[in-house]
């Protein structure tokens, strides 16, 4: 095997925040006072909030610290299945930060934000191309968000219609937000099994969708990385009983330039621009979740929309069956410019190519890996492939000991244990950005793994050895909460 | 294509390990019928250069400071951000990372959160807050709903000066699930009118924002008693949290459940997003809370760590019952509040706070002073309203050009207030900048 990445470093202890520094000290240069001081009366002045003061310096050392405590993209190899952790461009970065774009308020009048609208609105029409849709709503702030606002517009379609709909149907190979979205809408889930090939056929759907159901979630790609191929069928046999169909489009990086969703039956989808558009996830967002439509479901749209006029852009609120608006402004346009820049960058050839490479990668570690763990659904999958511990488990290591143990080898564990169809579960999506040796690596690593489980299963148990921590009492973090110091 | 690594050489190589002959073969999965013939109508790639010129073309035409001067806060605040927090927040360890999932290498991430909570806590005078929120007025929907779990009522009461964009969030996020939003009016002073509170049975929650849409500092000591006399919690909303290096904390006043925006606190305006969604609430309500929470824990050899907790409350355990659909927050935005407010520290947003509000007294007098009136008696942070004569809209615009953005106009949101501005203030604007203000609106 090659030289393992995974090595020992000097990484150095951080305490709290509220563990150094001193009274008086300060990291921050206060722009001059050339006002006088003007009177507040005590009734309404308190002491000052209790933060410690620390001087740059202390701050710095101590976010540089903490830093290297974490696992990026940046750092190494990053498998997450469902989150699609590509490389996030640097001009992306460059491009969000330019002055005029990162500092502009909201409410300027439009004479003065002609950039950022023009910007809205071309990343727009991007996407409804990429999608073949009709209309794009950017106002959703991550996926689950674009979810909720999909429910909504599915919601006021059904009002308008003056038929109002209690279920929603949700796959078993859905992700784990779609319940949760649809029962913010008031709707209940019906939940639906996907059969022996890991995919829904239309015999399941035609059973259950009925003309108290307002239509099905179906994430498409599915959660076992494979392509519903019975699609055109089920959006059939939905629109039939006057339901819609929306797609959860967290795993278009299997597709773009291959399938347009709107194409195939879809009226509507949400996209993470955080996963297949490369903008980064920054431990847990900001990301943006646009809501792609039909034209059925277009005037139901967040206001306000960008619109072009007599060659300017202004926004629009004259959309009187809109459902109103899910953030006070426009969504997250920090990194909808991100998004922009990587479309730009990448034109439609190389977005088809990104797609394709990412199947390639996924399949090559299916291929190769397939014998090494349990593969389930032997098929040929779209951008990630799903693997189980049964192999393993015959000498009691699970799913959660190799992908500690991952850790020491210096790559980034897969997601485990979801989708729950498939018992201890390992997502591997690899993206496209990981080239051939970084995917050999990967593979030549796990296989190590196995034979550490055959021969030294303690070795997992224990694992990881090698991070800052070792394992967590997430237990007695749950039983006994400490929130804040 | 320097994003993707693969040369022909790889291509061929693992085509070839699994088993089909080109890139177009790997999707046999894939229908005829679902696949797309032609391509996709889009522009052709560009160079990073070309990319360059293009954005550059594009941010040329906003009008944002240093040459303009603009007078807007409502909801949004420009406030000055050091080097050091930009800079730190740039490690692309913390940018490129997932959401903590595995805590082993995700301390930095995991410890960071758990400080921000801790930081966010004692600035509101709670004692639990979250990972982060997508913006102010999603935290405010969010609140609402918890306050609807929590006390098991079916309505809330929204105070008119809560910032408008958020009460029409709050509609939205309401309209399905058949609970019901009332509205508060506001007194002549510029504050929430509590009166109504009296007439209105099975509240779940009473949200106040403090200072309110008008910059006024609400009573909210007094709206907690009246509040909590008909049962229902009070969710004291702000959106701008610098005003809490001054001002007397929510917690402190009889707050249940505070949220807010936390963009003042070192995140770029960015035209409006992303911001920082900030819930906070007393430690008796922290299993009805939304979204992630970082708790402290210790590791097998008893070092101190953290982790994701609670996750029993959240959707990808609780499915259709979880207390949120939320996944993606805004980690990345909460790490930015608590680079900032660790590089103020108690000290400097004392400072912070006591510059923004003597600034904005300073405009206020002179705006006064010229004969203009100021509509509401009530003390006010950084921001307050203006009434200029009517036909003002013509000097606006011409101060536009000179690049001036002389505040918001209020009558789009409340029509009764036609030719009043709502001006905001902070310590980027200096006294020149409003002489000059002062001198243009006058002439």
């Amino acid at each position: 095997m090659k030289e393992p990445l995974g090595t020992t470093g000097l990484l150095l202890n951080e305490p709290l925040l509220w563990e150094k520094g001193k009274k008086g000290r300060r990291g921050f240069s206060l722009p001059p006072r050339d006002i006088e001081p003007a009177h507040l009366d005590k009734e309404f002045t308190g002491e000052g909030p209790d933060f410690p003061d620390l001087s740059e310096m202390d701050v710095v050392r101590h976010y540089t610290r903490l830093s290297q405590w974490n696992f990026g993209v940046d750092t190494g190899m990053y498998p997450l299945g469902s989150c699609t952790m590509k490389y996030n461009p640097k001009t992306n970065e460059r491009q969000a930060g330019l002055s005029g774009l990162s500092t502009a308020h909201p409410l300027l009048p439009a004479s003065l934000s002609q950039g950022v609208l023009k910007l809205m609105f071309e990343l727009g029409k991007h996407l409804s191309e990429i999608t073949g849709m009709d209309a794009t709503t950017l106002q959703p702030a991550a996926g689950a968000h674009g979810e909720l606002t999909g429910m909504l517009l599915i919601h006021a379609f059904h009002k308008s219609k003056g038929t109002q709909r209690s279920k929603i149907i949700v796959p078993d190979t859905a992700h784990g937000t779609n319940p949760a979205s649809v029962a913010l809408c008031g709707y209940k889930p019906v939940p639906v099994n996907s059969d022996e090939k890991g995919i829904l056929s239309l015999a399941a759907i035609s059973q259950v969708m009925d003309e108290d159901t307002a239509g099905i979630m179906i994430t498409n790609p599915n959660t076992l990385g494979l392509f519903e191929e019975n699609i055109r069928g089920i959006a059939q046999t939905v629109h039939s009983k006057g339901g819609l169909v929306y797609c959860d489009g967290a795993n278009l990086n299997a597709v773009m330039g291959v399938v347009k969703m709107g194409d195939i039956g879809v009226d509507v989808m949400h996209l993470n621009l955080h996963k297949t558009f490369s903008t980064p996830h920054g431990g847990g967002g900001p990301g943006s979740g646009p809501v792609c439509v039909k034209n059925s479901l277009e005037p139901f749209l967040p206001v306000p929309r960008v619109e072009k006029r007599d060659g300017q852009y202004v926004l629009s609120e004259d959309y009187p069956e809109s459902v109103g608006k899910v953030l006070a402004f426009y969504g997250n346009f920090g990194v909808m410019v991100k998004a922009y820049s990587y479309i730009l960058s990448m034109g439609p050839e190389n977005l088809k190519r990104a797609s394709q490479l990412a199947v390639l990668n996924a399949n090559y570690i299916k291929e190769k890996l397939k014998g090494t763990l349990h593969l389930p659904y032997d098929r040929p999958c779209m951008h990630e492939c799903v693997f189980s511990d049964k192999y393993q488990m015959a000498n009691k290591v699970a799913t959660l000991d190799m992908a500690k143990r991952l850790m020491d080898y210096g790559f980034h564990p897969p997601t485990v244990y979801f989708p729950l169809v498939v018992h201890g579960a390992i997502m591997v999506e690899p993206t496209e950005t990981e080239c051939k040796e970084d995917l050999d690596q990967f593979i030549e690593t796990f296989e190590v793994i196995a034979k550490e489980a055959r021969e030294d299963p303690d070795l997992l148990h224990e694992a990881p050895r090698k991070c800052k921590v070792r394992r967590l009492d997430e237990t007695t973090a749950a039983r006994k909460p400490c929130l804040a110091g | 294509m320097h994003l993707l690594p693969h040369t022909d050489e790889d291509i061929a190589s693992m085509l070839e390990a699994v088993g089909v002959k080109d890139l177009d073969a790997l999707f046999s999965t894939v229908p005829e019928d679902c696949r797309l013939k032609g391509k996709l109508d889009l522009p052709k790639a560009l160079s990073e250069w070309e990319l360059n010129h293009h954005m550059e073309a594009l941010s040329s035409t906003m009008g944002v400071s240093p040459a303009y001067k603009v007078f807007i806060g409502a909801g949004s605040y420009e406030h000055f951000i050091p080097a050091s927090v930009s800079y730190l927040l740039g490690r692309s360890e913390f940018v490129t990372s997932y959401t903590p999932y595995q805590p082993e290498m995700s301390q930095g991430t995991l410890q960071a959160i758990y400080e921000y909570q801790t930081l966010i806590a004692r600035l509101l005078g709670m004692e639990v807050a979250t990972a982060s929120h997508y913006d102010g007025a999603a935290a405010l929907a969010e609140s609402l709903l918890m306050a609807i779990r929590a006390t098991k009522r079916t309505k809330v009461a929204v105070s008119g000066l809560v910032h408008p964009l958020y009460r029409r969030v709050v509609q939205t996020y309401f309209e399905p699930t058949g609970y019901e939003v009332l509205e508060l009016p506001y007194l002549k002073e510029g504050v929430t009118e509590l009166a109504a509170l009296r007439e209105m049975d099975d509240l779940a929650a009473v949200a106040i924002q403090s200072p309110n849409f008008f910059g006024c500092i609400e009573d909210l000591e007094g709206t907690a008693q009246a509040v909590h006399d008909t049962g229902a919690l009070l969710v004291a909303g702000f959106t701008e949290a610098v005003a809490y290096g001054l001002l007397k904390n929510p917690g402190s006043q009889g707050a249940d459940i505070v949220c807010g925006e936390g963009q003042s606190l070192g995140i770029p305006r960015s035209f409006g997003g992303p911001g920082l969604g900030v819930l906070a609430s007393r430690q008796k309500f922290m299993r009805s809370l939304p979204g992630r929470l970082v708790g402290q824990t210790k590791d097998l050899d008893g070092k101190r760590g953290f982790v994701l907790t609670l996750a029993t409350r959240e959707q990808h355990i609780r499915r259709e019952k979880a207390t949120s659909n939320i996944c993606t927050n805004n980690s990345l935005c909460a790490l930015a509040a608590a680079m900032y407010m660790a590089s103020l520290g108690g000290t400097g947003m004392r400072e912070l706070g006591a510059l923004n509000h003597d600034k904005a007294e300073y405009l206020k007098g002179e705006l006064k002073s010229a004969g203009f009136g100021i509509t509401f008696d009530r003390p006010t942070f950084n921001e307050f309203v203006v009434e200029f004569p009517p036909g003002f809209e013509v000097t606006y615009n011409h101060l536009l050009e000179k690049g001036i953005v002389a505040g918001l106009s209020l009558a789009p949101y409340y029509p009764e207030l036609a030719n009043h501005y709502l001006m905001c203030v902070t310590e980027i604007i200096s006294r020149e900048d409003m002489d000059t203000l002062v001198r243009e609106v006058k002439s």
